[in-house]
């Protein structure tokens, strides 16, 4: 379960990102966050695992302050969050193997990371969940090496590797066509069913809203403007959340 | 759009932008001294022929030479019984005609059996002895293919009633060429030299490696701690240096008669990797998914402390090691004796910095636990307590940091009372802590990176602006002339430049996987090996090219102040006027730079 409570983040140039955010997701839950660009999306999902300190409000996590945690345990957090990204964040020059392998340093002793060893079972692991995501062939490649698709799927791998109780993907199919788009949500999807990982997922289009969330909050300028179910999104709220002159595609 | 119009102000404004250059580059002119007139002077371009000359000619090979020296005997004046002694008959031989003639007066020189297409000097040789080496005139002469030559001589005014002699002196060059002295000499300073720039291009990356981390904003911003942590962090430093040189030296001295040993010391250097690796990997699990309990991490420090003991115990044997080996093999190994050498040299390296390690890694540490314990301070304890704390800490080491900079005073300075260098500045740090104390908010975090960064950055620009000839003349008082001071001004040279170019590669990395990896838990130094490195290896790899390059024709130069090198021999020919071989050495200078240039631009192709 994740609370959120009177969320406010205001950037250094007076910006205010988010506005008294408030609301929870039950563990379990694929929530996707919508929004024009610049709503706050990015914010709200950076400011979950901390990667940006929020001004104001509090962030519970199954009861544990995350706003309130030393680096240590920030550290502990964050090793449970995995995180997609809408640019994919690959290292470019490294390794396949050694991208996905980055979703264990939460976990390995940092004087390991010196020698850059990681266990055996890591190594493992990171097969396993690289062949998961159909990428096992790819292992020894540079990561700049594979089309967008792909280095989408070594993202999703690196968040595998976390052990998630949840994972943040930050508009991970808006830089992909939209076949691709299907087959990375299905396999968001796929991990939120089977592996019962929290899912908070912010998106563009509604048929994938339509088509893969359970549950669905929606931002315009930094407030929260709308918060159900998918099928409740009629013309009248789609309004509400774009603005009067928005038209729906897709 | 705006129309442009030519208004008379713009005009106006040009003109007076064109005088003003104008302006600057007349001045330019006068202080630079800019005067053609000594350029036309029929002296100055009579030695700037004779010079260039000179330099095209480059001391490089020489021949064995064979020396023909035919003298000829005459009159000056005419006696009156002419009773000349007749050339004695010889291989090559002179024809004078007239035999005797006046002082001015021209004679006809007529040469047979010479060798073929040669030139040499026809000179009087004044007095009766023909193997006077005192000889007048500058005039040469050239034979033809037949070895024949006819010239005109112009008598000097001295005359004397025995006969005198004209001289023709032909060297012919005999046998193989081969490389002339000053080639030679030339040979071992460029390799000196070349070998000098790799040297401190090696030193200058490793250190300069760490230190741009440092200095790049990007990583340092995000740094931040609370005061209790910071002072904390201060006072480790100095107390755990301490601590660990006299720990270090200790060992040390505890190796020094197990060192004489050879056998000891193979054993000790053998087994101690072994130690420390075992109690490594048990102190220090790869993955933990649990948080462990404090007395299993205190027994974990405990035995990382003994293996770090250890291995500095296997790097004092090591050295002592390298130390035994290379006195036993000095004897028996003849011309590779350098190899031995090298291994004394290294040992004696080991040695000297393995305290100095000792000491850096015992304080980052001592500092790193004090700043987490303040961290921790500062996190559970309520505001008040936290102040008390912090005032009581911040005036501790307000003092430390005052107190030491006092002390370094006192040792530039030797102001010798001690209430100025030492307890004012006590006082006064803190009194200074205790102020910064009162106005931060106990919990607050202070911005410790951009004030690591700023200082990083501070010192690296002051030292960067010194250039590495000044340096070595600091470094020529230090460890004396020689190539090695001069290797060690352009490694510091090559550290701060190279700090300061890397670390703006730091800076313009993509964030992207720096926030990736920061997102995974991974550590500050964790994000550094997996997110930052990889992005940095290219320029890195092309910076330290650049740097070797430059480094190979600093320390062409270096030698003019004693820095060791091929500038060395090259500014001593200078001044003692032997351009052929000053030539020789630009000529060496030049080919290494250049083929110095090329192999970095293929290696940086390669693997750029």
């Amino acid at each position: 379960m994740l609370q959120v409570k009177n969320l406010t983040k205001i950037y250094d140039g007076g910006v205010k990102a988010l506005d008294n955010v408030s609301f929870e997701v039950p563990k379990g839950q694929f929530l996707v966050v919508i929004g024009l660009s610049g709503s706050g999306k990015s914010t709200l999902l950076r400011c979950i695992n901390r990667l940006i300190d929020p001004t104001e409000g509090q962030i519970l996590w199954d009861g544990e302050d995350i706003t309130a945690a030393s680096p240590e345990e920030m550290r502990r957090i964050r090793r449970k969050i995995g995180m997609v990204f809408q640019h994919f964040n690959l290292v470019h020059r490294s390794k396949v193997i050694t991208n996905v392998l980055a979703g264990r340093l939460g976990y390995v002793n940092p004087a390991w990371s010196l020698l850059n060893r990681f266990p055996k079972e890591d190594m493992e692991k990171a097969i396993k969940q690289m062949e998961r995501v159909g990428i096992a062939d790819k292992a020894d490649q540079r990561a700049d090496e594979l089309s967008g698709g792909q280095q989408q799927r070594v993202g999703i791998a690196r968040a595998l590797m976390q052990d998630p109780n949840m994972i943040l993907a930050d508009e991970p199919v808006a830089s992909l066509d939209p076949v691709l788009a299907h087959s990375i949500m299905k396999h968001l999807e796929e991990i939120n069913k089977s592996d019962g990982v929290t899912v908070l997922c912010s998106l563009h289009f509604l048929d994938l809203v339509h088509r893969y969330a359970d549950r669905v909050i929606a931002l315009n300028d930094g407030q929260l403007v709308f918060e159900g179910y998918p099928r409740d999104i009629d013309d009248r709220k789609f309004k509400d959340i774009y603005g009067r002159d928005a038209e729906r595609v897709g | 759009m705006k129309d442009k119009k030519s208004s008379p102000w713009k005009s106006i404004q040009i003109g007076f932008t064109v005088l003003l250059v104008l302006f600057i580059y007349a001045y330019g002119f006068d202080v630079t001294k800019v005067n053609l007139e000594e350029l036309r002077s029929e002296r100055r371009q009579e030695s700037l022929t004779r010079v260039t000359r000179t330099l095209a000619q480059p001391d490089i090979i020489t021949y064995d030479k064979e020396r023909v020296v035919v003298n000829s005997p005459l009159y000056v004046p005419c006696p009156s019984p002419s009773n000349l002694p007749t050339a004695e008959p010889s291989f090559a031989y002179l024809v004078i005609e007239p035999a005797c003639a006046n002082p001015g007066e021209a004679v006809q020189v007529e040469g047979f059996n010479f060798p073929p297409n040669i030139t040499g000097p026809i000179r009087f040789v004044p007095g009766n002895d023909p193997l006077n080496v005192v000889a007048l005139g500058r005039e040469s002469i050239k034979t033809d293919g037949d070895g024949h030559f006819t010239t005109s001589f112009v008598l000097p005014d001295r005359l004397s009633d025995e006969p005198q002699h004209i001289r023709v002196t032909i060297s012919q060059n005999v046998g193989a060429p081969r490389f002339s002295q000053t080639a030679k000499d030339t040979w071992d300073k460029i390799i000196e030299t070349v070998f000098m720039a790799l040297l401190a291009t090696t030193a200058g990356t490793i250190l300069a490696f760490p230190i741009s981390f440092l200095a790049a904003r990007n990583l340092m911003k995000p740094v931040r701690s609370p005061l209790t942590s910071i002072a904390l962090s201060v006072l480790g430093w100095p107390i755990g240096m301490g601590l660990g040189f006299y720990i270090v030296h200790q060992i040390g001295i505890f190796t020094i008669p197990l060192s004489e040993n050879i056998f000891i010391n193979l054993v000790s250097v053998v087994t101690t990797p072994f130690v420390f690796w075992f109690a490594f990997r048990w102190a220090m699990p790869p993955e933990e998914i649990r948080i462990p309990t404090p007395s299993l991490r205190l027994t974990r420090i405990f035995i990382l402390f003994i293996a770090i003991l250890i291995a500095f115990f296997g790097f004092f044997q090591l050295a002592g090691l390298a130390t035994n080996i290379s006195l036993s093999m000095e004897k028996s190994l003849g011309s590779l004796g350098f190899l031995a050498t090298f291994l004394f040299q290294v040992s004696d390296i080991l040695r000297i910095i393995t305290p100095a390690l000792g000491a850096l890694a015992t304080g980052g540490a001592l500092a790193s636990f004090l700043g987490r314990i303040g961290q921790r301070t500062a996190e559970k304890n309520p505001a008040a307590s936290v102040k008390t704390i912090n005032f009581i800490l911040a005036a501790l080491a307000g003092a430390t940091i005052f107190g030491l900079s006092g002390w370094l005073v006192e040792w530039l300075y030797q102001i010798g009372r001690i209430e100025y260098t030492f307890w004012y500045p006590v006082l006064i740090g803190a009194g200074l802590g205790l102020l910064l104390a009162a106005f931060t908010q106990p919990k607050a975090t202070l911005p410790t990176g951009m004030v690591i960064y700023s200082i990083t950055r501070t010192i690296l620009n002051a030292l960067r602006s010194v250039e590495a000839l000044v340096m070595a003349i600091v470094f020529v008082i230090a460890v004396g002339i020689g190539p090695f001071a001069g290797m060690m001004a352009l490694g510091l040279h090559t550290i701060v430049s190279l700090a300061k170019l890397y670390s703006e590669q730091v800076e313009s990395i993509m964030p992207g996987p720096l926030e990736a990896i920061t997102a995974t838990g991974a550590n500050r130094l964790q994000t550094i090996i997996y997110a930052v490195i990889p992005q940095i290896i290219p320029p890195y790899i092309s910076y330290t090219m650049y740097r070797w390059d430059i480094n190979v024709r600093m320390s062409t130069i270096i030698g003019f102040v004693g820095g060791g090198g091929i500038g060395f021999l090259l500014q001593q020919n200078i001044n003692l006027l032997n351009y052929r071989a000053a030539s020789t050495q630009m000529l060496a200078i030049a080919v290494v730079v250049a083929s110095m240039d090329y192999v970095s631009s293929v290696l940086r192709e390669k693997y750029v």
